[in-house]
Order: structure tokens, then sequence, then C-alpha cells
């Protein structure tokens, strides 16, 4: 037994048997997801700052209203279930460019932004309603740490809608080439990691609002 | 011809999932995750759960939908094609967790031993 099958268990070898030294670089949809999935954990790791944040200031609230007083539950649910669907929706486009199918591709798409869409609605009003409460970011230093960590989150939405709109027109004037496809499927991860982010968000502000 | 997915046993995260299969996948984490976010909301105000338990359950909660995500949406297994995506996402969690309960611990313990304001008041007289 040579060293190389030493130290290669049977499931990592390839079906030719080529050993891990010549098989080369990883196809490039490899890589660029790779790449991607390492951009992604970057952009939690900025979220985990922002979420540390609140969490130290969320009981400073300088005499203002506190957060049982501002958030409403009913419209949280309905945020959740349309990014949640949203992001169900986006799985299934994921399917549908693997498929190259493009009308299933514009559809499930489709629903993704409209979703998204609504999504960006609920939390552009509630944001609007505190505001004009007299709860703005101004207020607190609860308040601050609130509209940053959630508005963040939002401005990743909504560069997430324009993101799907440019990859729409790309597979309308370019068709599935490689590139389009790789672009398409970041899109998709970017969309399932903003999903992510919301479970932290609706957790830790929302539900653990006290 | 040896194409590079030939010589290639890498695994793109999201990726390679076809068919009926994929479907049922994205079905499988719809389904989980809507369940563990109803029993948030539920958890969050519930009469019949010791108070002081529910941030534990809600935590716990919202842990398990995450991984249920980055299982049926993300496609990340710890099966040997996904070591690289594996290993990335345990470095993402440990900065994340260092980050999150590193300034927590930090910032109570300040002030905890930080002089109450009225005696920071006398001092700079």
């Amino acid at each position: 037994m040579s060293l190389v099958d030493a130290l290669t268990e049977p499931t990592e070898r390839s079906r030719d048997d080529t050993p891990i030294s010549e098989r080369g670089p990883a196809p490039v949809h490899i890589v660029v997801a790779f790449g991607f999935w390492l951009f992604l954990l970057s952009d939690i790791v900025l979220f985990s700052a922002l979420f540390a944040a609140y969490a130290v200031l969320s009981g400073q609230t300088a005499g203002g209203p506190i957060g049982p007083q501002l958030f409403d539950r009913t419209n949280v649910l309905i945020e959740t279930g349309c990014l949640l669907l949203s992001s169900f929706t986006c799985g299934l486009c994921t399917l549908s460019i693997e498929a190259r199918n493009r009308l299933a591709t514009y559809i499930s798409a489709a629903v993704t932004f409209a979703l998204g869409v609504a999504f960006l609605a609920f939390e552009l009003t509630e944001f609007g309603r505190m505001v004009a409460q007299g709860a703005g970011p101004t207020r607190s230093a609860f308040l601050s740490a609130f509209f940053t960590l959630v508005g963040t989150h939002g401005l990743h939405v909504a560069f997430g809608l324009g993101w799907l709109i440019v990859m729409m027109a790309q597979v309308a004037t370019l068709g599935f080439r490689p590139m389009v496809v790789r672009r398409l499927l970041c899109f998709c991860l970017f969309w399932h990691a903003l999903d992510i982010v919301w479970i932290g968000v609706f957790t830790i502000v929302y539900l653990g609002a006290h | 011809m040896a194409t590079p997915e030939d010589t290639s046993q890498d695994k793109a995260p999201g990726g390679a999932q076809r068919g009926r299969n994929g479907v049922l996948m994205y079905l499988a984490g719809l389904f989980f995750a809507v369940v563990l976010t109803l029993a948030s909301f539920w958890a969050a105000d519930a009469q019949s759960v010791w108070q002081p338990g529910i941030p534990v359950l809600l935590a716990a909660l919202a842990i398990g939908q995450m991984g249920v995500h980055v299982v049926f949406f993300f496609h990340i297994s710890s099966g040997p094609g996904d070591t690289n995506n594996f290993l990335a996402l345990a470095f993402g969690i440990f900065v994340v967790g260092l980050v999150v309960f590193g300034s927590m611990l930090i910032m109570s313990n300040l002030n905890a031993n930080m002089l109450p304001m009225d005696r920071l008041m006398e001092m700079q007289r």
C-alpha cells in the first residue's frame, strides 16, 4: 500500500482514481461558489457585530419606549412568512436554473421578487410608524441599534431585489451561459443567507424583547 | 476527454440537487422551518413554559432553524466533498460566537465595574 493510498480514504478518490495531487484545480463553478460562500460568511460576521451592539444596547432606552411597546408580533410573523416562502421559491429557482428551464426560472424569480417586495413593504411601514411615534433612531441607543441592525438587513434585501432584476435581464439577453448560471446560483445563496440572518433578527429583536 | 468535473470531488454550496429529489429537499426544509418558526412565536409568550427557560428555548429553536436552512437550502453536509465549505462554516460560526459573546461579556464586565454616575461627577469637580 502506497503512502497516498494510506492517506486518502476510498471515498475521497474520484471515479478514475486520480491521486489528489494530480487532479488539478477545481472547476470554475466550484471555486466561484466557494468564494461566494466565504463572502456570505463574512457578511454574517458583519451582522454578528450589529447583533452584539444590539444585545449590549437593547436595555439603554434613555426613558424612551421599550421594545414590547413598539413591536407588533403579527406584523413580524407575516414578514417572516414572506421571507421564508421567498427562500423556498428561490430554491425552486435554483432547480429551474439547473434544469435550464427559462419559463420556470422567470416564474419562480417573479414570486421570489414579489415576496421580497412584500417583506420590505411591511418593514418600511413598521419603520414609518415607529418614526411617526417619535421612536426614530435618534431617540435612544436601543433604537439606534435596532434601526442599524434591522435596517442593514432590509438594505441587503433591497440590494438582492435589484440583483434579481439584473439577473433576469441577463437570462433574457444572454441566456443560460455558464457565467450567467454561476451568478444566478450566487444570488440564490445570497437570498438564503438573508433568511438565516432574519432568523436571528426575529428571535433576538422581536421575540426576545422584554 | 476528462473534464475538470470528472477529477474533482468538491461540491458547491447550494448546488447538485436535481429533479424531484431537489424539490423534496426544499419542501422538507420549508416544512421544518415553518414548524420551528411557529414554535418560536408560540414559545415567546407561552404561559405553560417555565418563564426563565424561554430565552434558552428561543435560542435552541433559532439555532435549529438555522441548521435546517444550512442543510436543506445550502445543502452543506459533513460529507467528503463538502470539507472546504464545512470548515469555512465552522470558522464563521467561531468568529460570530467570539464577536457576540465576547462583546456581551466585556460590556457587562465594564458596566459592572463602572463608577456610579454621582461618584463620577464628584471626581470631575
